[in-house]
């Protein structure tokens, strides 16, 4: 889950390291009285969750506290990416000696989080990695023992960073990397951290990604940012479709039968599970099938909630046909699954047997499910017939697909 | 009413058994009996939930209640 | 032979009364030889029985019942016990212990890693359905109850390891049917972190005579097949392998995650076509369907006999 840039300085400050004496504002008086407060030139940065924003025109510079609340009103109705901003930040403009990069990410082979530090802030880490690989330093640290100082220390001096610098950033970075470790980040960075004339540092851009998982964890820290628990902060926002979905795996505990995502081809999908979905989806789309959504059933639905995402999806305008395909089940029934799909086009009024294009779910309970498919007419398939084969045959059906 | 794949059916001895009820009520693992002041209720809206598991038909007395599957007209009892 | 396990390992199960346990315990007793499941561990939950498997409060307890050293644990507890329930295990010489429990932050599963390097012992998972030895025994809810299971694994020449527990099955099932048994087979977890990837399994196979060839399943995230390509190019593994890749479809989508929690894409090196380029160039066969998966394997193990 990532944070607004207001929200990362906010955690970035409240571990103890320094920020610029920024404000966040959602309308453009409250901008000027930033503006007014800072007393001096000043930065207005567009708040969103999108890349891209300074070449948008969502970062603008001000000298006056006029031209404060003038920027702050244009950026606060420009819409990035089709991101709209959630507000401004305004930013006292500080002069800087020098911009670095101090960053902590998960290693996912190594098992251990890793620190990153370059002396060429400013730009994309990755691009300094490629480019100038000297210039960054990194390090592996434990999860289970308390970081030392020196372990920063180390990964700062390898860029050949010394003298005052090396110390000052040294606390910096190791704080960092424990805030990274207790609030459960997927990814902590400070870009830049700048050098002002004085030799102090201040944090001044920072970008934070929280483990969605964890945040049960941190509802004290998430409640004083203001982040409702309703706010997913997926890289798209989510549609009324996948909202609806959301509202359907809600309806009780049994199983999962969501993670809906909305496409807009015609063959509505009702798939299975986490790695069959990833498959059938795949293999409708290499037959030239154009999948209305993505969505997964697993852990043995209850029948209501099988239903309500077969409805959910046969509602969704434009498909004309659902395919109920799965890998093969051991946890999950057969026959469960195909009272759920069967329920759903006799409560909407359709004939299963038209509006299922195929049934493909073997495995657990799956005589009982055929069965019931068979009193039904809906064409359906055994473990012989290939996830993909079954993928074919449903694309198939759609007319306007062939 | 039946649910769309599933009815249970008890006799009247059956529904006025207190006990029963109960058992009925604590054995179903989708709540399709409820004991409504030692009489068993049918749950409608649960009858489409049914698992197959026949715990009921075991926990009655042998004919006493029966698990009707209205896609092959089956039933489950003893 | 088998790897990680065979019908003489012993094994717990923490959090056995739970729903999922109770069955996957039944299960495990039930497949091939009949699971040696010593016992079960739910706090607060000592005297107790599931399917005869007696229940304690602590791994202490279960170790001391059994009188000997306890090989294995099935962890099937609530996430936000899991870490300290896999830190007992550990603690007790446990040496081998599946994760089920879906939805544990990285931070608890790099605990557990490194506590388990620490001491030697191995993780498999989190967020899998565990192991299984084809006719012989299995740790886990993977293949389903017994007669499913029977079903879909046969004894045979394939290690097969997967990032989806239930694509293990549907593979294994599609090799079964082309008259391809399985030698050991794997769900290694869908997480971002997990306990064993495919490389670190891979020396397992490769010192296993039974098993001539590997069928992996594959996902977009993480950087965990370019591992097993390195893995491949610098042990001259005697191995051929054939690798599935699903969820291509997410190369369009970056940023967000399908199926799996580690299954997002965070940068180039995580997308579904660079993957299979770095499998390629180890010299690992990316079928495009499942069902082509038997022949180039037959093929493959035709090339190195
Ligand atoms: S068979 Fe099982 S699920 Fe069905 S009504 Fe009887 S107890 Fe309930």
């Amino acid at each position: 889950m990532r944070f607004f840039e207001y929200e990362a300085r906010e955690i970035v400050k409240q571990a103890g390291i320094p920020v610029t004496d920024f404000g966040f504002a959602t309308s453009a008086d409250q901008a000027r009285e930033i503006a007014e407060r800072i007393d001096g030139a000043t930065v207005i940065k567009s708040q969103v969750l999108t890349g891209g924003r300074m070449k948008a025109g969502g970062v603008q510079f001000a000298e006056t506290v006029d031209e404060a609340a003038e920027h702050a009103e244009a950026i606060l109705k420009l819409e990035i990416n089709d991101h709209v901003p959630r507000g401004v930040l305004v930013d006292p403009r500080a002069e800087l000696e020098h911009e670095y990069y101090a960053g902590v990410v998960w290693d996912g082979i190594r098992k251990q989080p890793v620190m990153l530090f370059s002396d060429m802030g400013g730009i994309d880490i990755e691009e300094v990695a490629e480019k100038h690989p000297d210039h960054v330093g990194r390090a592996h640290f434990s999860t289970l023992r308390p970081l030392s100082d020196f372990q920063a220390k180390e990964v700062i001096a390898a860029t050949g960073v010394t003298g005052r610098p090396l110390t000052r950033i040294t606390p910096i970075l190791t704080r960092l990397a424990e805030l990274f470790l207790e609030r459960d980040m997927t990814l902590a960075e400070i870009n830049p951290l700048g050098e002002l004339a004085d030799g102090s540092f201040v944090a001044l851009d920072a970008h934070m990604d929280m483990e969605t998982e964890a945040r049960p964890r941190h509802k004290k820290l998430l409640e004083d940012l203001g982040v409702g628990s309703e706010e997913t902060r997926q890289a798209r926002e989510s549609t009324e479709f996948e909202l609806a979905g959301e509202e359907v795996d809600a309806m009780d505990h049994r199983g999962v039968a969501g993670n809906v995502t909305e496409f807009d081809g015609n063959l509505g999908l009702v798939i299975g599970a986490g790695g069959g979905s990833l498959t059938l989806f795949d293999a409708v789309r290499a037959h030239g099938g154009d999948p209305a959504n993505y969505c997964e059933i697993g852990g043995n639905p209850s029948v209501r909630k099988a239903a309500g995402l077969a409805k959910l999806v046969l509602e969704k305008p434009g498909v004309d046909k659902i395919a109920v395909m799965m890998s093969i089940v051991s946890n999950t029934r057969v026959d469960i699954v195909a009272r759920g799909v069967v329920k759903a086009c006799l409560e909407l009024g359709y004939d299963p047997a038209e509006k299922i294009a195929i049934f493909r779910v073997p495995g657990a309970w799956e005589e009982e499910g055929f069965k019931i498919l068979d009193h039904y007419g809906v064409e359906y398939t055994d473990r012989s017939v290939s996830m993909h084969e079954a993928a074919r045959r449903a694309v198939e059906k759609i007319p306007s697909s062939a | 009413m039946a649910g769309t794949f599933i009815d249970v059916e008890l006799t009247d001895e059956a529904r006025d058994d207190a006990q029963l009820a109960q058992e009925l009520e604590d054995t179903c693992p989708v709540d399709i009996f409820a004991n409504r002041e030692g009489r068993t209720e049918i749950v409608e809206e649960n009858l489409d939930e049914c698992v197959l598991c026949e715990m009921c038909v075991v926990a009655a007395p042998p004919g006493a209640v029966r698990v009707l599957k209205l896609y092959d007209d089956t039933s489950l009892e003893r | 032979m088998s790897i990680l396990l065979d019908e003489n390992t012993p094994f717990i199960v923490q959090g056995i009364t739970g729903r999922e346990a109770v069955s996957l315990t039944r299960e495990c007793l039930d497949y091939g030889a009949g699971a040696q499941v010593v016992g079960g561990v739910t706090p607060g939950r000592l005297g107790r029985q599931v399917h005869g498997v007696p229940v304690f409060d602590t791994v202490e307890q279960a170790v001391e019942h059994h009188g000997g050293p306890i090989q294995g644990s099935v962890v099937t507890v609530p996430p936000a016990f899991t870490k300290d329930a896999v830190l007992e295990a550990i603690e007790h010489g446990v040496e081998l212990i599946v994760i089920v429990t879906e939805r544990i932050p990285r931070r608890d599963t790099a605990q557990m890693v490194e506590r388990a390097n620490e001491k030697g012992a191995r993780i498999i998972g989190p967020n899998c359905l565990g192991v299984i030895v084809p006719d012989v025994i299995k740790m886990g809810g993977i293949g389903g109850p017994a007669q499913d299971a029977s079903k879909a694994y046969t004894p045979g020449p394939v290690g097969v390891i997967s990032r989806s527990g239930g694509m293990t099955t549907e593979m294994s099932s599609t090799l079964t049917a082309a008259g391809l048994g399985q030698s050991t087979a794997v769900s290694i977890g869908g997480d971002a972190i997990i306990g064993s990837s495919y490389a670190e399994l891979m020396p397992l196979f490769e010192a296993d005579d039974q098993t001539e060839a590997i069928v992996i399943y594959t996902e977009p995230g993480g950087r965990m097949e370019a591992e097993l390509a390195e893995w491949v190019r610098e042990n001259d593994s005697r191995l051929p392998i054939v690798a599935f890749m699903a969820g291509r479809f997410m190369d369009e989508m970056p940023g967000m995650s399908f199926g799996h929690a580690g299954t997002i894409v965070e940068g180039k090196e995580d997308t579904a076509a660079e993957k299979i380029a770095r499998l390629g160039e180890a010299g690992i066969q990316v079928a495009e369907e499942i069902s082509e998966i038997p022949d180039l394997v037959k093929q493959k193990m035709g090339a190195t006999a």
